[in-house]
């Protein structure tokens, strides 16, 4: 791995106390991802790639350990320096893709930009780009209910990426589009990654995780293997068969 | 600001999205802002039309009345204004004009017949002073003239209620009417007044003071009232000090005693009309705010029922970057946008219902929204907004992240 580290987690655990039992969701976890990496986090439920996900996109803080954004020391910060770091350095893709139901995709991607402070005109102009950059260019105006699984699940990459952020971090991004959408869904991330964005990729299924460079299975709250992985088009193959 | 303007489009996207719950929810708002401005509305009004009503009695006019506290005349104590007094004004008071004195026949109201029709009227013994002090000329035939006082005339001039009330000819002028057994020649006809507080100003008859004296039991001196206006606003506190002093030494009053006559001027009057007429509108005005209280509580219970239904949207929202205060403004910008239409739709309503009721009553110049009213209705919606706001705002301005997204 070359280039520069936009992540680094060191010795990083997680516990959650519930009444008397105090469960550790990360145990000791150490990190680095680069630039340009495009890298899943790979386990079965419970493994604690969920939580991982968590601490990566700032929405939770580590129990203990350090974790470092674009050599910034994370952890340790307040709710609000949190939220200015999801709203400039991450970008969030769900699995049930979480648009706002009232807003129309424009104003779905306009969303983040209003935390910047962005004034509207200049919002509407990136919004409508990330929208035409994801192919929906002829959509703007439409409600999520008016659009398919994949096209929403477009409107929230582009709204994700809207910001330009550091690491665009997708949790199951294909757990609820069928397979012909998921493999569109996973060729937008290649032709992301090729880009030059920074992807992480959080699923249990092998066939999504072997699509990406890199493969960082968990398993208790441990990362069990990292692994470097072709990538190339025979996974793209094996998606098919899915 | 940004975040302002776009917490305003989705507080109202908010609100059409629930366009009837969002309706009942204000409704609360709506009936308190209404009630309050309805009822502000037309106590103003009634101020109003009662405030220009007694501006037609002249700003320089002055009464003077015997008066004796309650428990003096319960101890059989008499106050009288005399003819002598009016006497001692005349000779001793300068820079006054219209004075004139009134002696009612009769203690409040006294039989008044025509033909074999027959009313109760006010009958009142003046002189022709009394046309200038009120500022009431007869819109018909003539007034009392001295002539008719000095000679003890049976003349009266009377108002139009009379000319109604007795089935008078449209021209009444010199038919006779019938009051204390005497025979009265009806020479004037009075312009009309209307009414002061319930009162109508245009049942009475006028009659020459002299002859009413020599109506009266000539063995009891006559306790009367005197008008007069003064001629020069300036001088009102010397006229009045000038008369209280007259009136004391005639009435052998020491030092230390009280009056036992009153001097009373419009201004007076309408001063204390004014202030009762405030306190009731305050009272009231009060008594309907609390149901914005209940406006507000309504509002609260909604929306901390849309915080938890919007807590999957909180999440993507923090999740997206907001913040807790761009959470915490959003939620309270939308119960204070809920508050302020109904406030809106409420003083619409309000001073529509004011408009109504002003114009089911006769002789009401119309419901009147002072700005001080406006201001509040909205200030309080507004208050009433943040106030019960703030607490589900709070709420989701609080909420995790994390539980939020997961939320179902």
């Amino acid at each position: 791995m070359t280039g520069e580290a936009v992540l680094e987690l060191r010795q990083v655990t997680k516990q959650y106390v519930m009444g008397d039992v105090t469960l550790n969701a990360l145990k000791n976890v150490n990190l680095v991802l680069y630039r340009n990496e495009y890298a899943a986090f790979i386990g079965p439920s419970g493994s604690g790639k969920t939580t991982l996900m968590n601490i990566v996109g700032c929405l939770d803080k580590p129990t203990s350990g350090e974790y470092i954004l674009n050599g910034t020391p994370v952890a340790e910060q307040d709710d609000n320096a949190l939220a200015r770091i999801r709203n400039r350095e991450i970008g969030f893709v769900f699995q049930n893709f979480n648009l706002l139901g009232r807003a129309n995709a424009l104003h779905n991607v306009m969303q983040p930009l209003i935390y910047r402070g962005i004034p509207l005109g200049e919002r509407k102009r990136m919004a409508t780009e990330a929208l035409q950059n994801v192919g929906l260019g002829d959509r703007l105006h439409h409600l999520p209910n008016q659009l398919s699984g994949g096209q929403r699940q477009r409107v929230a990459i582009a709204r994700a990426l809207v910001g330009k952020p550091s690491i665009l971090l997708a949790d199951e991004p294909t757990g609820n589009l069928d397979s012909s959408t998921s493999r569109d869904v996973m060729t937008m991330f290649d032709t992301l990654h090729r880009a030059g964005h920074t992807i992480i990729i959080v699923t249990h299924d092998q066939n999504i995780a072997n699509h990406c460079r890199r493969v960082i299975r968990m398993m208790d709250g441990q990362i069990l293997s990292d692994t470097a992985t072709a990538g190339k088009e025979e996974n793209l193959e094996v998606l098919r068969r899915v | 600001m940004h975040t302002l303007m776009e917490s305003l489009r989705s507080a109202f996207q908010a609100i059409r999205a629930h366009a009837l719950r969002s309706f009942l929810t204000m409704l609360g708002i709506v009936i308190g802002v209404m009630a309050v401005i309805a009822v502000v509305s037309l106590i103003q009004g009634f101020s109003n039309s009662v405030t220009s009503e007694f501006k037609g009695l002249g700003a320089n006019s002055l009464t003077i009345q015997s008066y004796l506290p309650r428990k003096d005349r319960l101890a059989g104590k008499v106050a009288k204004v005399t003819p002598d007094d009016l006497l001692a004004i005349q000779r001793g008071v300068s820079g006054i004009s219209g004075l004139s004195p009134i002696l009612p026949v009769g203690r409040f109201y006294g039989t008044v017949k025509y033909r074999n029709r027959s009313t109760h009227s006010r009958i009142l013994g003046t002189t022709p002073g009394f046309a200038l002090s009120n500022g009431q000329y007869p819109d018909r035939g003539r007034f009392i003239t001295p002539d008719d006082d000095l000679h003890h005339h049976h003349v009266a001039v009377i108002g139009v209620t009379l000319v109604k009330k007795l089935h008078l000819p449209a021209d009444p002028l010199g038919h006779y009417i019938q009051m204390s057994g005497q025979w009265f020649r009806v020479v004037g006809v009075l312009h009309p007044l209307g009414q002061i507080l319930g009162f109508d100003q245009d049942n009475r008859v006028l009659i020459p003071y002299g002859t009413a004296l020599s109506l009266q039991d000539a063995a009891v001196v006559p306790d009367i009232a005197i008008q007069l206006n003064v001629n020069h606003t300036k001088q009102m506190d010397a006229v009045v000090a000038r008369i209280t002093e007259i009136l004391r030494r005639n009435h052998h009053l020491k030092p230390g005693q009280n009056n036992d006559f009153k001097i009373q001027t419009p201004a007076q009057l309408l001063g204390t009309f004014t202030k009762v007429l405030n306190s009731i509108t305050l009272i009231l005005g009060g008594i309907v705010a609390i149901s914005l209280l209940v406006g507000g509580i309504g509002i609260m219970n909604i929306m901390l029922v849309s915080v938890t239904e919007r807590t999957r949207e909180i999440g993507i929202m923090k999740s997206l970057g907001a913040r807790h205060r761009d959470i915490l403004i959003q939620f309270l910008i939308e119960a204070v946008t809920l508050a302020l239409i109904g406030g809106t739709i409420g003083l619409f309503l309000g001073y529509g219902t004011g408009l109504l009721v002003a114009h089911a009553v006769p002789e009401f110049r119309g419901a009147h929204v002072p700005l001080w009213a406006v201001v509040l209705a909205f200030g309080f919606s507004g208050g009433v907004g943040i106030l019960f706001g703030i607490v589900p705002a709070a709420k989701a301005a609080a909420l995790d992240p994390i539980e939020a997204l997961r939320y179902e």
